[in-house]
């Protein structure tokens, strides 16, 4: 193996220092006590309990939530289903059509698909509000969550699903009971994916939500138009932290089981 | 036989049970006539179940696996292909000062006259409209430019670090993985956000700068185009790097040793071995930067001032400051008709690689 030359070393810190440092500023800043955002005036958790004082922010963050668990839940349940399509269902007609409908959200604008879901609930004269929303990130979710999940069904050992069925399961208890187990890492990724997706979207969520439904970001958004606010800056950092700390936990819960996993195949093997 | 008797059974099932859910969902904001949208919805949905019951066990089973098609297709059709069409349809129409603000409204009660009336009314005005007034065309190529030096800009940046990622020892590569993986979960608000406060003019940077005596007085970068690329480069720089260090990962390490016995310098083993060899990576993340990027709209509205112009902050300004549907939805249909050549580009590089493994 060898060593790490001085390009290589200066390449990797510089990288990522590029990649850290800017939320390392962020949080450092968000315990700031001073109201000038760029000049430090101490350590303070001031801005922490102003922001859960705030009532708007806080209902917002309900509503973020709200619509991410429902449409990351949906978006899983369809995108697993286009998925298993995509990958079993063989040629049909309309396939072209199913897979360019799964593939083009991934690649489209956001300004371009929140413009046509707009119009489209403006059209049958639906409501805006968390439910447009729910739909809004349903659709274009359920697409990277195909992505996610038909990689993992191509891999996929077919014959261990044709044994199930020979031995008398019906497809819906094979499915259920072998491809199901072997593909839900998968699934389990694309709802991480669906959610932090349907968290962080603020262009689709501006267009499809009414007045009477605000969003995390749409909020984030309008506060931080006018230039940095310290209360922006705790929020912020208690949303990387969620995040480092799910990212983490999620890696390290894979690996387990990727261990696992491994050592029951070697078992296996050996009987 | 059966297959297209299933596949007729199972849209009227599937439109019954939408149409139950539909009416039962939109009643909960129309109270007036809530009764009367229930019972429709309940003889729906009881029409549905009776259709299935009556169906037999084994043709029953087919119907599931066929819905299995049916629900995320007839979704995608509903919520991505009309709307879609609507777009096409209104960038056709007229404005109007209406409610919907545009004309034609397709009226079907008046039966093939309405028909012919609303395809009479359609007609390509706002498309000229775009070529007359010079906001519209300089923006788009201000995107194309914009987009073109900021994937530049980060392959620049993404390269090495995906090279370094590469050579690095094989048990440090996980986390390594991690860490630029790490960035793309936590918002990207958040992170366009972070650089408002260093780049400001009273920012980190320039304070920094200026207690350094580098400069004299401070830079103002805030708000001009230089801060839209660093930005990008920032916010991208993930989707760049994963690519091309997926392909440099899978580098034969020996070629370059018999490049370097042959009698290449490092540097030139380098330009003649590495880098052709990662191209498929340096294309695949060039697309995955471009494409996205030519849409963008948070970042210049945040980063960049009134001088930057992005397709994406006029789409949404002309939408929502002057409220001109039609225009907006032509700015968008010209948007995708210049996002189809990458687009096609990128699938042809990906099948392509498909095909090198496979």
């Amino acid at each position: 193996m060898r060593k790490l030359t001085w390009f290589n070393t200066t390449a990797l810190t510089l990288g990522f220092a590029f990649l850290y440092l800017p939320m390392v500023i962020l949080v450092v800043y968000s315990f700031n006590a001073s109201k000038l955002v760029t000049v430090w005036g101490g350590f303070s958790t001031r801005w922490y309990g102003e922001l859960m004082r705030n009532e708007a922010f806080l209902d917002a963050a309900w509503v973020t939530v709200k619509v991410a668990v429902m449409s990351s839940t949906l978006a899983t349940v369809l995108g697993t289903m286009a998925a298993y399509v995509l990958v079993r269902a063989g040629r049909f007609a309309g396939l072209t059509l199913f897979s360019g409908m799964i593939y083009a959200p991934l690649v489209m604008p956001e300004v371009i698909t929140g413009l046509s879901l707009l119009l489209l609930f403006i059209g049958i004269g639906m409501d805006r509000g968390v439910m447009t929303i729910v739909l809004a990130h349903t659709t274009f979710a359920m697409c990277y969550v195909s992505v996610v999940v038909s990689s993992r069904l191509v891999s996929f050992d077919r014959s261990l699903e044709e044994a199930a069925l020979d031995l008398g399961c019906t497809p819906f208890e094979a499915f259920r009971l072998v491809t199901l187990p072997i593909i839900a890492p998968a699934v389990i990724s694309g709802w991480l994916l669906a959610f932090t997706l349907s968290l962080d979207d603020l262009v689709i969520a501006s267009f499809t939500a009414g007045p009477s439904a605000t969003t995390l970001p749409i909020k984030i958004f309008s506060a931080v138009r006018l230039g940095v606010s310290p209360e922006i800056n705790a929020l912020s950092t208690i949303m990387i932290g969620i995040v480092t700390v799910g990212v983490i936990s999620a890696s390290l819960i894979s690996k387990r089981s990727m261990l696992r996993q491994s050592a029951e195949e070697r078992a296996a093997d050996r009987t | 036989m059966s297959r297209s008797l299933n596949l007729g059974l199972l849209t009227i099932v599937i439109a019954l049970a939408a149409y139950a859910v539909l009416t039962l969902v939109t009643s909960t904001w129309s109270i007036s006539t809530l009764a009367w949208v229930q019972g429709r919805a309940a003889l729906a949905l009881l029409a549905a179940i009776v259709l299935l019951a009556l169906v037999p066990r084994a043709r029953r089973e087919r119907i599931f696996a066929l819905s299995l098609v049916a629900v995320p297709y007839y979704w995608l059709l509903a919520l991505f292909l009309v709307p879609f069409l609507i777009v096409v349809k209104i960038s056709l129409s007229d404005t109007a000062l209406a409610i919907p603000p545009y004309t034609p409204e397709l009226d079907l009660r008046e039966g093939w006259a309405g028909v012919k009336e609303f395809f009479g009314g359609l007609d390509f005005e706002n498309f000229e409209f775009l070529t007359s007034d010079d906001l519209y065309w300089k923006a788009y190529l201000s995107s194309l430019k914009i987009a073109a030096v900021s994937t530049f800009l980060t392959l620049l940046v993404g390269y090495p670090i995906a090279y370094g990622m590469a050579k690095a020892p094989e048990h440090w590569r996980p986390t390594l993985l991690m860490l630029v993986i790490l960035p793309f979960w936590t918002s990207f608000l958040i992170r366009v956000y972070s650089w408002m406060g260093i780049l400001s003019t009273e920012g980190y940077l320039n304070q920094l700068l200026l207690a350094t005596g580098i400069i004299g007085e401070p830079l103002t970068i805030l708000n001009t185009n230089v801060a839209v690329y660093i930005g990008i480069v920032y916010t991208y720089l993930p989707f760049m790097i994963l690519p091309i260090y997926s392909s440099l990962e899978r580098l034969d390490g020996s070629l370059l040793e018999a490049a370097e016995d042959l009698g290449c310098s490092r540097i030139s083993a380098f330009w003649l071995v590495t880098f052709p060899l990662s191209k498929a990576g340096v294309i695949a993340g060039s697309f995955l930067v471009f494409i996205p990027t030519l849409g963008e709209f948070v970042i210049p509205s945040l980063l960049g001032g009134s001088k930057t112009l992005m397709i994406g902050k006029v789409l949404w300004e002309e939408f929502f400051n002057n409220r001109d549907w039609p225009v907006a939805s032509a700015v968008a249909v010209i948007l995708l008709l210049l996002l189809i050549v990458p687009i096609i580009l990128f699938q042809r590089n990906e099948q392509k690689q498909r095909e090198a493994e496979g």
